[in-house]
């Protein structure tokens, strides 16, 4: 992808601007409380304009996507905690171990169409998580507990969680800054063109289970290395949080919303929705209500809005496809 | 003339039908090589077996020297054989000028974006759709989305190109128009395989006929040679104004 | 020997259940290429639909499975009115979203309601004994049930006009159309049809065991399972397959613990789905 070319895209600076604000923001008046919030937002950003390429681009609905978060977590923790690695080299390995598997395995599912492979992934979730559960050297169902000396090499744990944010912040720009180069490249072509018409694809030479191969490896990786840098923080990871059916199903929810396919939407829809979700949690209790809603506001985008947000606005108004890409 | 394809004994059944059935037949460089047969004879199988959409039960299928034999499509578009459809299939909510731009990118010369894009234009150019190339691909009239299914598959740049019923829906002036771009991608050196109803049309464009009944090979030769040959005409007498075309190219 | 023996024939009683539910989603499946992602949710709207009319009416267990039979049929007709009928004919992502957002009220609503406490439905019914070894009652009168049922069914879709119309909008919906069949109203008579075998099958499995407002997902992967390997859009080969199931759940029960049943469930898919698109039970050869 032509870096010059790049340059002179608004979509870019945009990319840099939202990634800076985020980076900045908090540390004006050594802000906890708005860097925890941002945090998660950042976390729904990552998972969103990951997904997005499995479904916004390839057409592929992949259900299990938080199987990657989840095992992210798992590996970093545990190579943390029982081999005393380091935390970058940790969550980076997690997310290269992560992607491979998900190559290997993405290989073996992707030369399933659509809807069947759709199904395919609807399993992954509950049988890696029914892995995990039986799974003694990870803690099994009670999970691994970090101890506070993993925090020591970050200089104690206050500091050490600024610079799990700053990892997490620069995890989320670098997502989206993914997706973005991916859409104007050869393969986000081919990538399109499969998810448009995979036949048509198919016979203008797009090599179809590559690329879906390759996409899936692809949207696998970030999610792993911030599921490595979340888990970390939390100092705890048992299965019920690392493959939170919940937090699947809204990273799902949070691309439609915000615009499959485009850019700026899923991220875009991911910060709205957790906003959201952090005003209405203050005043719920019930964490099952938050799965009506999402599937409440899925329906409606499906039934009535299926542009999401960036569709209505391109529709709206045309000349925002240049700038909001 | 040396051999760009050959068909050696291909069949396929499908259930308890043979559509195809020890079909052999060779198509010369520089060769436009006509497929003719009354409806369900097998030639758009004829084609999903060179092209890979089926792999053949029985035989083998050989281009440019390699056997190809079965390979999925997207490979075969990749040695430089491309083939359009009778059912029009574009990328729908794309531009036209994206849709070449597929072709041209994942064609036999595997091109990067920025070079796909000047083959795009200019054989958009070349087959008349220049005006169009801003619209998504799904707005197109008939004849237009024929001429980008044609489009798309000249930009992977095909050694052979196998037309489906190209001609298909389109009014006389869409027919001579389109006749003379298939002439003139002969001119530029493809070769081309192609099936086609319009008897005029195809006796007129093909330097070989080869017709097909219920799957079989039933003659080869020169236009003039099948129109006159009785098994041909037995064949189509089953539609009047057919045995009638043929009878006066005769 | 004989107790795997016992397992396995219990697991292909069992089995026969979970090819009820799959024939559910298989023909949902075949009729309007919608994969219904609500099937787990139906499950359990059966197996409470069983225990609140056995419980509230003191009515015997069995009483309830006609009544349960209507409900769900009605609630499938108005699920395919509200989420589905708008996806017909959209790429098959969006039917998926549309049934899977729906899936997710549900569960939610349900755990909102319910949470996740355990319910039973008592039914006593004597066993048969044999060698020693009793085969319970309930399992048996499950399976001869799901039989009637499919019996049933077979007889409704081969002998029958509205059978015959789904059948030929299952085939071609296009010609179905322009044949004068009203494919709406098909359309969403096969979805009520699909959802009220669902149901029915859940009322089922509540008579033979214990379920939560969760208990949904395990028994939608065991009706995905069976159905690939009986082939999508093919009931006959969802019935033999749920068989299938039943019968490896019958010889695996014995030599590991309950919880590695899901992981085992999801690889046979996997693998199935990889190896065999077109299911191995799959009587009818497409081209």
């Amino acid at each position: 992808m032509n870096v010059a070319a790049m340059l002179r895209r608004p979509t870019f600076w945009l990319i840099l601007a939202a990634t800076l604000a985020f980076a900045l923001l908090p540390l004006r008046g050594d802000n906890v409380g708005l860097r925890e919030d941002l945090l998660l937002a950042a976390v729904y950003v990552i998972l969103a304009s990951n997904l997005n390429l499995m479904i916004g681009y390839a057409g592929y609905v992949n259900f299990g996507n938080i199987v990657f978060f989840g095992l992210g977590g798992y590996l970093c923790v545990w190579l943390v905690n029982s081999h005393g690695w380091p935390l970058v080299a940790a969550a980076l390995s997690a997310g290269v171990a992560v992607s491979f598997a998900a190559l290997l395995f993405g290989l073996g599912i992707l030369r399933l169409r659509g809807a069947y492979f759709a199904l395919a992934t609807i399993g992954v979730n509950e049988g890696v998580k029914a892995f995990v559960v039986n799974f003694s050297p990870w803690g099994g169902s009670t999970g691994i507990y970090l101890s506070i000396e993993a925090y020591k090499p970050l200089g104690g744990p206050a500091k050490a969680l600024w610079t799990i944010y700053f990892l997490m912040i620069a995890v989320m720009g670098l997502s989206l800054l993914l997706s973005y180069g991916i859409k104007r490249s050869k393969f986000g072509l081919g990538l399109r063109a499969i998810g448009q018409n995979e036949n048509a694809a198919i016979v203008l030479g797009v090599p179809t289970r590559h690329y879906k191969a390759l996409v899936y490896s692809a949207s696998a990786f970030l999610p792993a290395v911030a599921g490595a840098l979340f888990f970390f923080k939390s100092a705890f990871i048992q299965p019920d949080d690392a493959f939170d059916l919940v937090l699947s199903t809204e990273a799902i929810v949070t691309v439609m919303l915000g615009g499959q396919g485009t850019v700026v939407g899923p991220a875009l829809g991911a910060f709205l929705y957790e906003e959201l979700r952090g005003t209405l949690l203050t005043s719920q209790t019930f964490s099952s209500f938050q799965l009506v809603i999402a599937g409440v506001l899925l329906l409606l985008i499906v039934l009535f809005l299926p542009g999401g947000l960036m569709g209505w606005i391109h529709r709206r108004w045309p000349r925002s496809k240049q700038v909001l890409e | 003339m040396t051999a760009l394809l050959e068909l050696h004994g291909i069949g396929k059944r499908f259930g308890g039908l043979e559509a195809v059935a020890d079909l052999s037949f060779t198509l010369g460089e520089g060769e436009i090589l006509g497929l003719i047969g009354p409806n369900g004879a097998g030639k758009s199988t004829a084609f999903n077996l060179i092209n890979g959409v089926f792999r053949p039960d029985q035989g083998r299928v050989v281009f440019r020297g390699e056997d190809i034999t079965g390979l999925a499509p997207n490979h075969v578009v990749r040695r430089g054989l491309a083939r359009t459809h009778q059912i029009v299939q574009p990328l729908a909510a794309v531009s036209v000028l994206e849709n070449c731009i597929v072709g041209a990118c994942f064609g036999r010369e595997n091109l990067p974006l920025r070079a796909a894009e000047a083959v795009a234009r200019e054989i958009a150019e070349f087959v008349g759709l220049t005006a169009r190339l801003d619209e998504p691909a799904g707005q197109l009239t008939i004849a237009g989305k024929k001429r980008l299914e044609l489009a798309r598959t000249l930009c992977a740049r095909p050694v052979l190109l196998l037309l489906d019923e190209v001609l298909a829906g389109l009014n006389p002036a869409e027919v001579e128009r389109m006749l003379g771009v298939i002439r003139k991608i002969r001119e530029s050196g493809v070769s081309i395989l192609i099936i086609e109803h319009l008897m005029q049309a195809i006796m007129g464009l093909s330097d070989r006929i080869i017709v097909l009944s219920s799957g079989r090979k039933l003659a080869e030769g020169r236009p003039p040679d099948v129109a006159a040959n009785p098994a041909v005409i037995e064949a189509y007498l089953g539609d009047a104004s057919l045995a009638e075309a043929l009878h006066r190219k005769a | 020997m004989f107790g795997i023996l016992a397992s396995i024939i219990d697991g292909v009683l069992v089995g026969s259940v979970y090819g009820l539910a799959a024939m559910g989603l298989t023909l949902i499946w075949g009729v309007m290429d919608v994969i219904n992602l609500t099937h787990g949710a139906m499950i359990v709207a059966g197996m409470f639909g069983l225990f609140y009319l056995s419980t509230l009416l003191g009515a015997p267990a069995y009483a309830a499975i006609p009544p349960v039979l209507v409900a769900g049929f009605a609630v499938g007709v108005g699920l395919y009115w509200i989420a589905v009928h708008r996806m017909i004919g959209r790429p098959p992502l969006m039917s998926l979203l549309a049934t899977f957002s729906v899936n997710m009220v549900l569960i939610g609503l349900g755990t909102t309601v319910w949470g996740t406490v355990l319910f039973n439905v008592p039914v006593s019914l004597p066993g048969i004994t044999w060698h020693g070894y009793t085969f319970t009652g309930t399992h048996i009168m499950a399976a001869v049930l799901t039989a009637a049922i499919a019996g049933a069914l077979y007889l409704f879709l081969y002998r029958t006009r509205p059978g015959k119309a789904i059948r030929a909008v299952a085939s071609n919906r296009e010609a179905a159309e322009l044949n004068g069949i009203p494919t709406r109203q098909v359309l969403s008579f096969a979805f009520g049809l699909g959802i009220a075998l669902a149901c029915v099958s859940g009322a089922l499995i509540a008579t033979m065991f214990p379920f939560t407002v969760l208990s949904g997902t395990a028994y939608q992967l065991k009706s995905f399972v069976v159905t690939v390997l009986g082939g999508l859009g093919n009931p006959a080969g969802a019935l033999f397959g749920g068989v299938a199931l039943g019968l490896l759940e019958g010889m695996v029960t014995p030599f590991m613990p309950v919880s590695w049943t899901s992981v085992i469930e999801f690889v046979v898919f996997v693998i199935v789905l990889i190896a065999f698109p077109g299911g191995l039970f799959n009587f009818t050869r497409r081209p």
